[in-house]
């Protein structure tokens, strides 16, 4: 029964993925009066890509061949390790809130390595871009972590999402804090507004649509699957570890319909908040964000001075 | 059988193969295959005993002492004693000189005819005896010169290359601090002498007691200059990223992964061991030595471009991390927190071992590379990838390692400091807590410069197309020079994979040793654990998986998803101008954002020198130079403000030297009459 709970765990990041990014484009087209496409666009799309054929680059090296199976594999395995639906499933071997970070960070190496790996100027600044915005990420997201491990007590994150909901204790204060921490860093990791723009490819906003310039064909599917699929995996940790509303303590029928269900409603919250945030502000210079990433590392610093262990 | 070898004369037996080497080296000097072949052979004999030797005083409970004394000098006297602790760094000097060594066989070679082969041999052996007897002796005095025959021997190495002026100037550097610091140790060694009455440090132990507060809050401060300045912390580092790169590459490895660490063995024995037990500042101010130079190292390290200085700029960072683990030990130590207090020592010693491996790993590469290009400026290479597969498959594997991405085994080492800092946090004192929050958020934060840095290195060195016409000339190197490379790469891996075996086993270094009895240590497990059920991640299980799903997503998406797909080669998009090297992004560019970011920091400069056609107008430029530099804050408010204090001081002295012997004769008298008036 736990395998097949675990499959279905492996199946879900990628198979829901693509609809939280349908979904954003379709809440921002109707803010600009638009139709729209469908919100299974992101799934045609994947498909379309797939099949054809693919350029590379004569520059290129095995790292530019290689990284979207990388970055796509560590999705994957960050996807195993987070509570989705069902905190009661354990993992005591890769679900650490570190490993999740780290594992992340190794997506991020390979990304921006392939963006240097073509040798174009396009290519290059995006990696640069990347990994400043990622370096500065970084501490933002591990001390959000660390704000909600210190009062739970444990760096698990599947034990952090069982312990239950923070807003209604007197953590109230500390764990809003650090989701506020936690979302900035979501944006920014994820390529969202104001730190980037995702569906444009001016040089002047771009960080992650620079570096996959030249991908094509099935890499450049398998990239933005992984991008997806990385939003994802960050909505769901959002609503999990602060808001862990509804998620299956136990194996049973109703828990687990229950779990699923408030898993779908808090992302497709997430996914409300992120395309209003993309609607109605505008990106911000490059040289801005690091205050951005700075406040979301002091109010998790804060968090964590505020918080005390249960 | 075993119980004799591994006791003191197994040690001697080591410590003699290692003379036969530089005695060896010194005969064949006038050859130079042979004086090569010799040197490194006895190099790997003696490594290769090293580790078994030390593997086995690893195990055996009671230590190892002995001494050999004389009666000239009754103070001196050469006594040993290996316990766990010293066993490790034994282990760590022998892994690392295994493999430096193997390379060395053919990275020599490029010397032949040019330099005294010899010479490098008999330093190189006397090198690594001295760092033998630094982290085994056992007497103060005994110590110091163990701690000389290490700084002289390097010194030698670092000015090998003699016939490049820099070199010797970056031998000096090395010198003056390394004398700069061991006065310190001096001193603090003497002031334990003047209270305890002896040298021996077990006796010192067994009365540190007598010490009253106030001298021994003075020797922690004089020891912690003294070896952290031949650990590299930031502000005493200044030697560091001078040195390392002029030596020659198999050397710097061993400097950076090994000799820096002698200080890291010193300030564990001394904190941890004879001054015990520690005031909590002592722990709160090496945290926060720790988190600076981290910091610092990191950022530094983004602003360079020769590929040695960068590394061994990560090498002040990497210290700086070992730092964060040992002051969190003396904090929980100072506190009465045995368990995490070996916790955190587990994760400094972790992480020792596994700096000495990548950052080897990495020196040994860049080594590889300089051989081939004949420059360190990482601006002149690119596309080396092509050139120089292996090489970059290994240089890629050592950014992973010190990135700290797992599988490897940088991940597993900031891991447990990670959870050790997490231990620190929950602290009820406002002061340690806020301390502990900024040394998690200085290690996050290098965390990510490190990566950024890391894609910077390897980017610009290995990726893309060659920014100089030499590159493509270069070739894969020689076999000795993979094997020791792909050896350390695959420790890379060994060490991430079986983390949750070795690394309780480095936590209990200090249970046996000196901390408390072993059953408070963390036990082993497939998986690695934080203290009281924080968290666990094995090694093993990420590795399987990782290396499934690859294979799944690499075999769905190549041959179940369109297998008819066509791969055309095309040129990358260039926007209708042509392709040159000056269009990929270089070093510089690179870190410029975050050298702009961290201005305060860096204090980087901009000028431009433009000169026109038209000298009056203005309107068309013919030549354009652009200068960015960096000001070092340590220089500018630490040195700068020392020297002058120096030259001021002197200048004062000066009228006392006279240059008039009879006046001279003058001082001698009265300070014979002096000194026998005040006995």
């Amino acid at each position: 029964m736990t395998i097949f709970f675990w499959i279905i765990q492996l199946i879900a990041t990628p198979a829901l993925s693509p609809l939280c990014i349908g979904i954003i484009k379709k809440i921002k087209a109707k803010f600009q009066n638009r139709q729209g496409a469908s919100i299974v666009q992101p799934y045609k799309d994947i498909w379309k890509l797939m099949h054809k054929d693919e350029v590379i680059s004569p520059d290129a090296s095995w790292i530019f061949r290689s990284a979207p199976y990388i970055i796509f594999t560590t999705t994957i395995i960050v996807g195993l390790s987070i509570p989705l639906f069902a905190s009661f499933l354990k993992n005591a071997l890769t679900g650490d809130l570190l490993v999740v970070a780290y594992t992340f960070a190794l997506g991020t190496f390979f990304l921006a390595l392939a963006g240097m790996d073509t040798g174009s100027a396009f290519g290059g600044f995006g990696s640069s871009r990347e990994a400043t915005i990622s370096a500065l990420a970084e501490g933002g997201l591990i001390l959000s972590f660390f704000a909600v491990s210190v009062i739970i007590g444990t760096t698990n994150l599947f034990t952090i999402s069982r312990a239950g909901i923070l807003l209604s204790t007197s953590f109230f204060l500390p764990a809003m804090l650090a989701f506020i921490g936690f979302f900035i860093i979501l944006l920014a990791e994820t390529g969202r507004f104001p730190f980037d723009n995702p569906a444009t490819h001016l040089e002047l906003t771009m960080i992650h649509e620079a570096m996959i310039l030249e991908y094509s064909g099935k890499k450049l599917a398998l990239i933005e699957w992984a991008a997806a699929n990385k939003f994802f995996i960050f909505a769901a940790l959002g609503v999990n570890l602060f808001f862990p509303y509804g998620i299956a303590q136990s194996a049973s029928m109703g828990a687990l319909f229950i779990g699923v269900a408030a898993l779908l409603i808090k992302i497709l919250g997430i996914c409300c908040i992120v395309a209003l945030i993309e609607s109605s502000m505008a990106k911000l210079r490059f040289f801005r964000l690091p205050d951005l990433l700075i406040i979301s590392f002091i109010l998790s610093a804060v968090a964590i001075g505020l918080s005390q262990t249960l | 059988m075993i119980d004799a070898m591994i006791s003191e004369i197994g040690f001697v037996f080591l410590l003699s193969l290692f003379a036969m080497g530089a005695a060896g080296s010194l005969c064949f000097k006038k050859r130079d295959t042979l004086a090569n072949g010799w040197q490194n052979f006895f190099a790997i004999i003696g490594s290769l005993w090293g580790i078994i030797f030390s593997i086995g005083a690893f195990f055996v409970t009671r230590g190892i002492s002995f001494a050999a004394t004389s009666s000239v000098f009754p103070l001196l006297s050469f006594s040993f004693h290996i316990d766990k602790l010293s066993a490790f760094f034994i282990f760590v000097i022998s892994l690392i000189t295994l493999f430096c060594s193997i390379y060395g066989i053919g990275y020599i070679k490029h010397f032949y005819k040019k330099y005294n082969i010899g010479a490098l041999g008999f330093f190189y052996h006397l090198f690594i005896a001295g760092m033998l007897m630094v982290v085994t002796a056992s007497n103060g005095l005994f110590f110091l010169v163990a701690w000389e025959i290490m700084a002289i021997a390097s010194y030698f190495l670092v000015v090998y290359d003699h016939n490049d002026n820099d070199t010797v100037k970056a031998g000096s550097l090395y010198l003056i601090m390394t004398y700069a610091g061991t006065s310190c140790i001096i001193l603090s060694l003497l002031l334990l002498y003047a209270y305890t009455g002896s040298f021996d440090f077990a006796a010192i132990t067994s009365s540190v007691a007598l010490i009253p507060v106030s001298v021994k809050n003075a020797i922690f401060v004089l020891s912690l200059i003294g070896f952290g300045a031949k650990a590299g912390i930031i502000p005493f580092h200044i030697w560091l990223p001078a040195a390392h790169p002029a030596a020659p590459s198999h050397v710097s490895a061993l400097m950076s992964g090994v000799m820096i660490k002698t200080g890291i063995y010193m300030m564990i024995r001394m904190f941890m061991d004879i001054l015990e037990p520690a005031p909590l500042w002592w722990g709160l101010t090496v945290l926060i030595i720790g988190s600076v130079s981290a910091l610092l190292g990191v950022l530094y390290a983004l602003t360079e471009h020769d590929i040695k200085k960068l590394l061994a700029y990560h090498s002040i960072e990497n210290i700086g991390i070992i730092l964060l683990g040992l002051g969190s030990a003396m904090v929980f130590a100072s506190v009465g927190n045995t368990p995490l207090a070996l916790f955190g020592l587990g994760a400094a010693l972790f992480h020792t071992v596994n700096h000495a491996v990548f950052k080897s790993l990495l020196f040994l590469s860049a080594g590889s590379i300089i051989n081939q290009t004949h420059t360190r400026n990482m601006e002149e290479y690119g596309g080396l990838i092509k050139y120089m597969p292996l090489t970059a498959f290994f240089f890629l594997i050592g950014s992973m390692a010190i990135s700290a991405l797992p599988p490897f085994n940088g991940f597993f080492s900031e891991w447990m400091t990670f959870q050790v800092l997490l231990q620190g946090i929950l602290s009820a004192e406002i002061v340690v807590k806020s301390i502990f929050v900024l040394a998690t958020g200085a290690l996050a934060l290098t965390g990510g410069l490190a990566l950024a840095c890391f894609v910077k290195a390897f980017g610009v060195t290995f990726l893309a197309r060659p920014r100089n016409s030499d590159v493509p000339r270069a070739r894969e190197s020689s076999w000795p020079l993979r094997a020791g490379m792909g050896a350390l790469a695959t420790v890379c891996l060994l060490f991430g994979i079986f983390s949750g075996y070795l690394a309780p086993l480095l936590a209990r270094t200090g249970a046996s040793s000196f901390l408390a009895s072993a059953n408070t240590a963390p036990s082993a497990a497939s998986a690695l654990l934080a203290p009281n059920g924080f968290g666990s991640v094995s090694g093993p299980v990420f590795f399987i998986l990782f290396v499934f799903i690859l294979l799944c997503v690499i075999a769905a998406a190549k041959y179940i998803v369109n297998k008819k797909q066509k791969i055309n080669i095309g040129a990358t998009w260039d926007c209708g101008a042509n392709l040159t090297p000056r269009t990929e992004i270089t070093a510089t560019g690179f870190a410029r954002s975050i050298v702009c970011i961290f201005s305060g920091i860096l204090k980087p400069s901009l000028q431009h020198e433009i000169q026109y056609h038209d000298a009056h107008t203005r309107y068309v430029p013919k030549s354009r130079i652009v200068n960015l530099r960096m000001r070092d804050v340590y220089q500018s408010y630490f040195y700068v403000p020392l020297i002058q204090f120096i030259t001021a001081l002197s200048l004062r002295i000066k009228a006392i030297q006279s240059g008039n012997i009879n006046m001279y004769v003058l001082y001698i008298f009265i300070a014979v009459v002096t000194a026998l008036f005040l006995s």
